[in-house]
């Protein structure tokens, strides 16, 4: 792949294979979602359903680990969201301070393995 | 800008992006062309999804179904923000430029920090917010890039592991009532139960069935 975008080639692959099937669920819930009242009950259960299409999304990273997290054993991997919950939970649902503890967990088990 | 330097998303933004800048640079992808893709796409899992499948030798058809499963988490998104930025006045076409900027952060940070915003000021806001987000991803992508051949594999393993931490305890902290406390959990735990029917759409399953028991729950309480 050549120059700054690449071959027009590469970029017709970027809108067919990423752009647009992202883009049409964006689309669609603009389409159908436009009168929807803020209040109403039909909200309750679509926010429970992207919060729990979201925590899969969360317990697919962590169990089918993409590139590098791959080298982090599994147990390691779920000690880390463990640790970084209870940071979280212990510094009054502060996001940074769990962050940073799952973070440290995962370094300290990587360097203690070696 | 302010609320976009406020936030500790943007710090884990920035290092993802820095994640998939460095990651397009290892499976031979143009800088341009993962700029673009920040752009277009806006929206990590996607991308990684988007790189590492074109990247594997994949086709261009079996990756645009791997993109559009992990995508359809915004649909909902979508529908439950929008109708905080509504207004007698609002058009739809006024809605398609927050619409695209919707995405995890987004989503959380709207729920945050809209209701502190005057209604009639909050397309204006959610602009703002996702083209300063955007801003500091593609800076962040160009980064990653150009540290790409320098980064030790432990520090990927870091980038990575943000991730899933960050979208844990935004949307725990985002959780306002039992119905989202449950989804969050039931969604956990029963996608590595849908993963076993290799469906190809597993986390819409787990998903759809996790959300409306956690709705049925709120509903019989109610």
């Amino acid at each position: 792949m050549s120059g700054f975008l690449g071959d027009w080639h590469a970029l017709a692959v970027l809108v067919i294979a990423g752009f647009l099937p992202n883009e049409v669920w964006r689309m669609l819930g603009l389409w159908l979602g436009g009168g929807v009242d803020e209040g109403s009950e039909l909200l309750v259960w679509v926010r429970a359903v992207a919060t729990a299409i979201l925590a899969g999304v969360i317990a697919q990273i962590l169990i089918a680990p993409p590139g590098a997290l791959a080298s982090v054993p599994d147990w390691l991997r779920y000690a880390a969201v463990a640790a970084g919950f209870a940071g979280f939970v212990a510094a009054r649902r502060s996001i940074f301070t769990g962050v940073v503890c799952g973070e440290l967990l995962m370094l300290a088990g990587k360097w203690w393995l070696g | 800008m302010r609320s976009v330097a406020s936030t500790v998303l943007t710090l884990v933004l920035f290092a993802t992006y820095l994640g998939i800048g460095a990651l397009a640079h290892d499976t031979h992808f143009s800088l341009g062309w993962v700029l673009a893709s920040t752009l277009l796409v806006w929206a990590g899992p996607a991308q990684i999804i988007l790189i590492s499948t074109l990247g594997s030798g994949a086709t261009v058809v079996q990756t645009a179904i791997a993109v559009t499963v992990s995508a359809i988490r915004l649909f909902p998104m979508v529908v439950s923000v929008l109708p905080m930025m509504h207004t007698p006045r609002t058009k739809r076409r006024h809605l398609v430029l927050a619409a695209h900027f919707i995405a995890v952060t987004l989503w959380v940070e709207c729920f945050r920090l809209l209701p502190q915003v005057p209604r009639e000021r909050r397309i204006a806001f959610t602009h703002g917010l996702g083209a300063g987000l955007c801003l500091v991803c593609l800076i962040a992508t160009t980064i990653g890039y150009g540290l790409a051949a320098n980064l030790p594999q432990l520090f990927a393993a870091a980038i990575l592991l943000l991730t899933p931490l960050a979208f844990l305890l935004s949307t725990a902290r985002n959780c306002r009532q039992l119905s989202d406390v449950l989804a969050l959990v039931l969604g956990l735990a029963l996608f590595p139960l849908a993963a076993t029917l290799h469906s190809g759409v597993d986390i819409l399953i787990s998903g759809v069935s996790a959300g409306t028991i956690a709705y049925g729950v709120h509903w019989w309480r109610s």
